[in-house]
């Protein structure tokens, strides 16, 4: 009974999510010469951050033990997992601007999933080319990585990239419900989000061993593509880990789904809108 | 024994229980000691901080009966718009029993979504960028509304709030005028059975608010939609509402028809008369003069005193060249009650 209703909810919510990163996509097109540029400026950009890793890796042979291709494999990973992540729920911090504005009263009275609207608020395809991006270099380097591909090998990249799309998401919800607790912390979630993402271009071994430690356990992030990509390219993990770790993703996923949706009841039901 | 006792007890409790569900069929939105206490947290120096409670709505109780037309007036800061939010689910109160429809809005918001319709005068539902139509569309398919009943209320919407030469226009290029005007119809495309406006008339011109209260009224009338409505502009309530109801300090002050008003706030009519010439004060108690001019003087009398039997007494007494009586003005009327208010908190504290 509960199941039927949760699944027509979660069904809501994606009908809801659709109309509304519909009515964004129009928004942006009344506007298409900014449109064409900023798609174009977010390329660039994002293509700019690759050319940094490779100057670097020009001047170093490989980085903490770690070759190029290997490097590529890992920065695809986090970047293709965050920009999916980016591009369904990018928008969370405006959460903070409707909240103090009010506008967020205005979604209440809605009959849909507030997640949803506001997951869908300020939609922008734009964010496409991140994941482009990402896609590009992971593909490269999936190419170039010498690797004995098992099937498990190969399982496993689509699920490492998905069950790191969904721990970005979990983080932005989190985030989100956060933003209603203490009303201007954008720039809280921004540090761990965006933070979380350059971490993760860099091989683990870069970091002392206490710090990793700490990234695995308590930010589970670290399941994006680090203890994963170990067992897929068969380097040893610098910690001890069981090999069934590197299947982990989705389980933690899982994980944080659940933590986040509780945080985001508990957020949604603190708020207190605003005196005017 | 016992078990006599057992049963009376029963019989009680079957009896008002039943009393409270005659009681919810007519009464469509019910409060019951309602309150909404906020926590205030204000900075007073570095890291320092106090903490204050408001007590926004304070133990508030009426029922709205389907098909009324209400007026919520108050000061600012009164608890008008808090209210609001409580009614549509958008906050949850800190106390007391409300009711939508049967519905605790604050547990079942999405439900009762479906039925009711929200216009905050402050913001807009709007789509900034997109066409006035487009949100329109959007409200179809959000709400899903039958196509047939969507075209129909669309429709009725355009004529009679005049939007049909604003329909391809992007909203951000529309007047407040016509922006709450679409709004308005925004809210109503899905039929709610009841319509909450907060302050929908704020920033109007004359003839935009007469476009909207004549909107109002049809609705009232024609469909029986049942309407809410906070304003500080007393016209509103004067040519909308039957029943007002006063709020200050979030506390309920009066409760009825504007014109019992008159008899709560003690208020008074004027009767102008102009003399011949410039005399001292007329004496007729008990009216008092609260103004001379010249020849003209101003008599202020209680609003259930007879004006003939005192306009008789002066034209006896003095040489009238001409008089008028002037009703009292319900603006003054709810100030003075605001202002009495905040003397007996005075006193009280
Ligand atoms: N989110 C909030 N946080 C803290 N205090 C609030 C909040 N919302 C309202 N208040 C306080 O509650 C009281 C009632 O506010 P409310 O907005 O309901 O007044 P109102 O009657 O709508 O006034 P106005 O006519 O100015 O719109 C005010 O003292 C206000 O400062
Ligand atoms: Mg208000």
């Amino acid at each position: 009974m509960t199941g039927v209703v949760r699944g027509s909810r979660l069904g809501e919510g994606l009908r809801a999510y659709r109309l509304i990163a519909g009515m964004w996509i129009r928004s942006a097109m009344t506007y298409r010469a900014s449109f064409v540029v900023t798609v174009c400026g977010n390329l660039a950009v994002t293509g700019l951050d690759f050319v940094g890793i490779l100057l670097m890796f020009s001047q170093v042979d490989a980085l903490g033990g770690w070759r190029l291709p290997e490097i590529a494999f890992l920065y695809g990973l986090s970047v293709t997992a965050f920009g999916i992540a980016d591009l369904v729920l990018g928008s969370m911090d405006v959460l903070g601007s409707r909240i103090r504005d009010g506008s967020f009263d205005t979604l209440l009275v809605r009959p849909a999933p507030v997640l949803a609207q506001i997951g869908a608020d300020h939609f922008a395809v734009r964010r496409l080319g991140r994941i482009t991006q990402g896609t590009v270099v992971l593909i490269w380097a999936l190419a170039s990585v010498d690797v004995d591909w098992s099937a498990a090998k190969v399982l496993l990249v689509p699920l490492m990239v998905l069950s790191g799309a969904v721990i970005f998401c979990a983080v932005f919800v989190a985030g989100a419900a956060f933003q209603i607790f203490a009303q201007d912390a954008a720039e809280v979630q921004n540090a761990f989000t965006y933070g979380g993402t350059t971490l993760l271009q860099y091989p683990p071994t870069v970091f002392g061993k206490d710090f990793v430690r700490g990234v695995t356990f308590m930010f589970p992030i670290a399941f994006v593509n680090w203890v994963p990509a170990c067992y897929v390219l068969g380097r040893p993990y610098p910690l001890d880990l069981p090999e069934w770790a590197a299947f982990a993703p989705p389980l933690v996923a899982a994980v944080c789904c659940g933590l986040a949706g509780l945080a985001w009841r508990a957020g949604l039901g603190s708020y207190r809108s605003t005196g005017s | 024994m016992d078990v006599a006792v057992d049963e009376t007890g029963d019989a009680v409790t079957d009896g008002a229980v039943d009393g409270a569900v005659d009681g919810a069929v007519d009464a469509f939105i019910e409060l019951d000691r309602v309150e909404k206490v906020f926590d205030v947290r204000k900075k007073t120096g570095f890291l320092k901080r106090e903490r204050r409670q408001v007590r926004a709505v304070d133990s508030i109780s009426f029922t709205v009966a389907r098909g009324e037309m209400v007026g919520y007036i108050g000061p600012n800061g009164a608890g008008k718009s808090t209210t609001i939010k409580m009614l549509t689910g958008i906050l949850t109160p800190s106390g007391g029993r409300l009711r939508v429809a049967g519905i605790d809005p604050s547990r079942e918001r999405t439900r009762l979504a479906h039925r009711i319709g929200v216009v905050f005068g402050q913001r807009t539902t709007l789509w900034w960028d997109l066409p006035l139509i487009d949100s329109y569309k959007l409200m179809h398919r959000m709400y899903r509304i039958p196509d047939a009943r969507y075209r129909e209320n669309l429709d009725r919407c355009v004529e009679l709030l005049e939007l049909g030469d604003l329909l391809d226009v992007p909203v951000r290029q529309l007047s407040l005028g016509q922006r709450m005007r679409g709004d308005i119809a925004a809210a109503l495309l899905h039929d709610p059975e009841v319509l909450y406006l907060d302050e929908p008339t704020i920033g109007l011109d004359v003839i935009s608010k007469a476009k909207v209260r004549g909107f109002l009224r049809e609705l009232n009338t024609e469909r029986g939609t049942t309407v809410l409505l906070t304003t500080h502009d007393l016209q509103d309530i004067e040519q909308l509402c039957s029943r007002v109801m006063v709020i200050d300090h979030g506390r309920l002050m009066y409760d009825g028809p504007l014109a019992g008003l008159h008899e709560v706030g003690e208020s008074e009519r004027t009767l102008v008369v102009d003399l011949e010439r410039e005399l001292p004060p007329i004496d007729a108690a008990p009216a008092r003069v609260v103004r001379v001019e010249g020849p003209r003087q101003w008599l202020a009398f209680p609003a259930s005193e007879s004006a003939a039997a005192l306009v008789a007494r002066v034209a006896a007494e003095y040489p009238l060249v001409d008089l008028s009586v002037r009703e009292p003005d319900i603006e003054a009327v709810i100030a003075k009650m605001y202002a009495g208010d905040a003397e007996a908190e005075k006193a009280v504290s």
